[in-house]
């Protein structure tokens, strides 16, 4: 849930939204009950689980490893699935 | 006060000559009996030069509505009509121009629902669309659907308004009816009609998102400010219908009373039945009978103030419903009731339906509902289904 929430009153016309590209500030991280976490030491930074997260939400980072942006991840798994080196593995939210 | 000229017209033409006189920018329907007329008028008016807009042909009433939502959210000005199932293919899209807040003006010409199969009039397809967050008024005769029309044009594109409006005439009595009406000059029609402009039309300069999803955490707020916004639609109904008396010299009131002043029996209809009603109440009166007509007028946003004051000195309210809800009754008498409930305890309200599928209600009829509803409490059926042969 985002943190400034509008009342009613604070509705445009219609709710019409007037900020463009306002749908990146849902947090869709919220639905999630797995998190994806990376073996390093198997990673081959082929960068499948960049291609086929529906989400779009997996980045390179500096050196070359693709990581999930938890704001947005939902925990679908498919990441951990296709990963060729079986890199990737799915933990329950609650676990450390 | 210009007041035009006496022509005889059919409802259907009526009011294609008020979406020409608006001068609408845009029209999308798909034919359906008994609406066809309006659009066949509109569509002819279009490739005659006689008017200057965009008809767009499409293949069902869900994509006509869906036409008619773009266009208005570009900042046209929009029309289309339609009836029974027609309608009820275009149930989904119906509820998008309220919440988006576009003020698209539709004509239903009201018709009963499948089955048995029925294209004659009754009011099933408008009491599916209670819900739907419209503007919604009768009209009883062809120069009421001519004026209703042009106001609802007015009232729908106001800034403090911006709700879509629909004007139900009833099926066949009027849209393929000739009757003598006054038709007024296309300039005094235009100057009734102000200049349109959508605060958030179709602009690149300023993009803006449209018909967005709304996750729980705003659909109340959503729903909040229209309700709010819907009720408040009221004062500009009443002040354009004031308006247009004092321009056109014929007056519109939400709820409107015939032979009313010392009623202690009322009759209530919506559409064209009542002018029926009229002649019915005028019979009885000469039998004696105190009885008086209630018509409503407007029926959404509901009328609650104006039909509490016009019943006030009532006794035995008589309710007609040209629809029935399944297994619970007469749809107008039950907001009736609902209106009324714990404003007169004192007052007995009884239900009738009757007219389904396109069946006459002659005086006789009104007569009978008159007099079984003296007979109450004794009637011991929630309702009445009458004129049927057993």
């Amino acid at each position: 849930m985002s943190a400034k929430q509008k009342g009613w009153k604070d509705l445009e016309l219609g709710c019409v939204v007037t900020e463009p590209g306002s749908a990146s500030s849902t947090k869709t991280g919220e639905w999630r009950s797995e998190r994806p976490v990376r073996d390093n030491t198997k990673c081959i930074k082929c960068g499948i689980c960049y291609i086929y997260c529906p989400e779009a939400c997996i980045n390179e980072d500096e050196e070359g490893y693709f990581e999930a942006d938890l704001y947005y991840c939902k925990g679908c798994g498919i990441c951990a699935h296709e990963c060729p080196s079986s890199a990737i593995t799915m933990i329950e939210e609650e676990e450390e | 006060m210009k007041k035009g000229k006496i022509v005889g017209l059919e409802g259907s033409f009526a009011i294609a000559e008020a979406v020409r006189m608006v001068n609408a920018d845009v029209i999308s329907a798909y034919p359906i009996t008994p609406q066809t007329h309006i659009v066949e008028r509109l569509a002819e008016m279009i490739a005659d030069g006689e008017l200057d807009a965009e008809f767009i042909c499409v293949e069902s009433e869900h994509s006509a509505m869906s036409a008619c939502v773009g266009a208005s959210a570009a900042g046209a000005r929009v029309f289309t009509c339609s009836a029974g199932q027609g309608l009820e293919l275009m149930h989904e899209v119906l509820y998008i121009p309220s919440s988006m807040r576009l003020p698209v003006v539709a004509v239903a010409a009201n018709r009963a629902l499948s089955g048995p199969l029925s294209v004659w009039c009754d009011h099933s397809d408008v009491m599916a669309l209670r819900d739907i967050g419209w503007i919604q008024m009768f009209a009883e005769n062809n120069q009421q659907a001519f004026d209703l029309t042009i106001c609802a044009f007015r009232i729908a594109e106001d800034k403090e308004v911006l709700f879509p409006a629909m004007v139900h005439i009833d099926g066949f009595y009027l849209s393929h009816v000739i009757e003598d009406m006054v038709l007024p000059d296309d300039e005094v029609v235009a100057d009734f009609i102000p200049e349109y402009e959508y605060p958030f039309a179709l602009d690149p300069e300023r993009p803006v998102s449209m018909g967005c999803y709304g996750p729980p955490f705003i659909y109340s707020e959503a729903k909040k400010a229209q309700e709010v916004a819907f009720e408040s639609t009221k004062p500009k109904i009443l002040e354009t219908w004031e308006e247009f008396g004092d321009t056109f010299g014929r007056y519109y009131a939400p709820v409107e009373s015939y032979k009313m002043e010392d009623a202690s029996i009322a009759l209530l209809t919506m559409g064209s039945i009542g002018e029926t009603a009229m002649l019915a109440v005028d019979e009885m009166r000469e039998e004696g009978k105190g009885v008086g007509l209630i018509r409503l007028r407007l029926w959404r946003p509901f009328p609650f103030t104006e039909l509490r004051e016009a019943v006030k000195d009532v006794e035995l309210l008589v309710v007609l419903d040209r629809a029935l809800s399944s297994g619970m009754g007469g749809p107008v008498c039950s907001e009736v009731k609902s209106a009324l409930y714990d404003k007169r305890e004192d007052m007995r309200i009884v239900g009738f339906i009757g007219g389904l599928g396109g069946r006459d209600i002659t005086i006789e009829g009104f007569k009978y509902m008159v007099n079984r509803a003296l007979e109450y409490p004794e009637i011991e059926e929630e309702f009445e289904i009458i004129g049927v042969r057993e």
